[in-house]
């Protein structure tokens, strides 16, 4: 594995050993290992059926492994500390319609935070803040269904940024978004102070927005290198199944 | 009290009125005793039912709600009422004639009674649907200690009905598509089909909405955020309604 990247900044996230089994059999994880330092963009990359979401399930203890340990900010992922980690942990689903249940933006945005046992003020200040962050904010009263796509997609980054996360985890961000929609949402995810893993099919806004890429395939991590270097590494792509889109050579990107 | 304002449904009617600015739980209650008085007055008290109507519809003009508006949506009690209109041509006892017809007294007095409290009821649950839109409809009753399971449920209609119903025209289009177009009954399996697998879409989604919930700190309750409530004097105002048909109610027993 080239580990490429050097880690000195205090750790986000600490994956070490990570295995499950589903309960028909099927090893989802096969021994996963994977630190994220405060304030990186990683994106994780992989193949259809490859162990990524079943690995961000991982991260909030929704799914928990039978080998191996998870730490957030240094903090272990077990049911004792589950209120805490699911502060810490903010996951973006990739359908916006499973994470957007309450019957306006506004209402939505508190669920978290009210979670929390924030009430009053300190609420609305809390949503106000996350609205704002994503550029949501004239927005509070009205209704998820009458959102555009990439606009509940971004009301879902803010319920998870008024839990002020430490890294926030994100399914698929750019599936089913128009070209604007996509630039805007990599505008205001880059522009937020959070560390940031990314779960993409999209090789380019990897590319865009995150420094350092993993691939992962058959359950553990196979590679960990810089993004630039990784698509430039043509039979590494193949061997996963992963490809470019047709004319798009990072070589020639400037730096 | 703008919190549903994505939620205006089809009965809703946006007007600024102090109906309109009344918190929702006040006007529920409202408007179901009024409904209550209106049922439990007895029938040949008619000038009672006289003063209900012109209680309601005072009402319903401070909230500017058109007559005619008002007057083809209560015809959704058509359907209800349509065998009280049979009463007096098949009640027995005294009768009357009227243009030629033989009419029961006792059956003309049953339709009498069912038409206009049924009328009277309709026309209040309307005012208060024009007034209040849905999402402020749960608050209230939230507010009224409906319980909390009830709630949930209803805001979650509220959320996902829409969504739904979004997925079942896609359904729909993409059995167009592939030419079903059922002209016959047993062509309907298709349907059922489609039914059954949009039940199965929706469990589904209930399962991946949970865990989105779980990732949000949920712990098995909804957080109350609600701490507003209504107050005395718009308590007060609300039950104006009620109380002045009490009294109407309380004259017509103590003449009858």
């Amino acid at each position: 594995m080239d580990d490429g990247y050097a880690v000195s900044a205090p750790l986000s996230l600490e994956v070490s050993g990570l295995r499950y089994t589903y309960p028909d059999g099927h090893e989802a994880l096969t021994g996963v290992d994977l630190r994220i330092a405060q304030g990186e963009r990683v994106a994780l990359l992989g193949p259809n059926g490859a162990g990524k979401t079943t690995l961000v399930l991982h991260l909030n203890g929704i799914l928990r492994g039978s080998a191996g340990s998870v730490r957030v900010g240094g903090l272990p992922v077990v049911p004792e500390n589950y209120v805490e980690i699911r502060r810490r942990v903010g996951i973006v689903f990739q359908d916006p319609d499973d994470q957007l249940f309450m019957p306006t933006v506004a209402e939505d945005v508190a669920f978290g935070p009210a979670n929390l046992g924030l009430r009053g003020a300190e609420l609305a200040a809390r949503v106000d803040e996350a609205l704002e962050a994503v550029g949501m904010s004239q927005y509070r009263d009205r209704a998820p269904h009458h959102l555009s796509f990439g606009q509940r997609r971004r009301v879902a980054v803010a319920t998870v940024l008024a839990m002020r996360p430490e890294i926030l985890v994100l399914d698929e961000p750019s599936s089913n978004l128009d070209p604007a929609s996509r630039r805007e949402l990599a505008t205001i995810l880059r522009g937020l102070p959070v560390t940031l893993l990314m779960v993409t099919h999209d090789l380019p806004y990897a590319l865009e927005l995150c420094h350092r890429s993993v691939v992962m395939d058959q359950g553990r991590i196979v590679a960990d290198a810089p993004t630039r270097q990784l698509l430039a590494d043509t039979d590494l792509l193949a061997q996963h199944r992963l490809e470019l889109p047709y004319g798009f050579a990072p070589i020639q990107l400037p730096q | 009290m703008s919190m549903g304002a994505g939620h205006a449904h089809p009965l809703y009617l946006d007007r600024a009125s102090p109906i309109h600015r009344l918190p929702p739980e006040v006007k529920i209650v409202a408007s179901v005793a009024y409904t209550v008085v209106v049922v439990i007055t007895s029938r040949d008290a008619f000038w009672a039912f006289g003063c209900y109507a012109l209680l309601i519809l005072g009402v319903a003009a401070l909230a500017r709600i058109p007559p005619g508006w008002l007057a083809s949506r209560a015809l959704i009690e058509v359907p209800f009422v349509v065998f009280a209109l049979l009463l007096p041509l098949v009640g027995g006892g005294e009768r009357v004639t009227w243009l030629g017809l033989s009419l029961s007294v006792e059956g003309l007095l049953g339709a009498w009674n069912i038409l206009i409290k049924g009328t009277l009821g309709v026309v209040s649950s309307l005012v208060l649907a024009a007034t209040t839109p849905a999402r402020d409809l749960i608050i209230g009753l939230d507010r009224l200690r409906c319980p909390a399971v009830i709630i949930q449920i209803a805001t979650f209609m509220l959320r996902y009905t829409a969504v739904l119903v979004d997925e079942a025209r896609r359904m729909r289009i993409a059995r167009l598509s592939r030419g079903y177009n059922p002209r016959f009954l047993w062509q309907a399996r298709a349907l059922a089909a489609g039914v059954g697998s949009l039940f199965l879409r929706s469990y589904e989604r209930g399962e991946r909405v949970y865990l989105a919930m779980l990732s949000r700190g949920y712990t098995g309750r909804m957080p109350r955020l609600d701490t507003g409530g209504a107050s005395a004097a718009q308590w007060a105002s609300a039950l104006t309604l009620p109380v002045a048909a009490a009294l109407v109610a309380a004259t017509a027993l103590l003449q009858g």
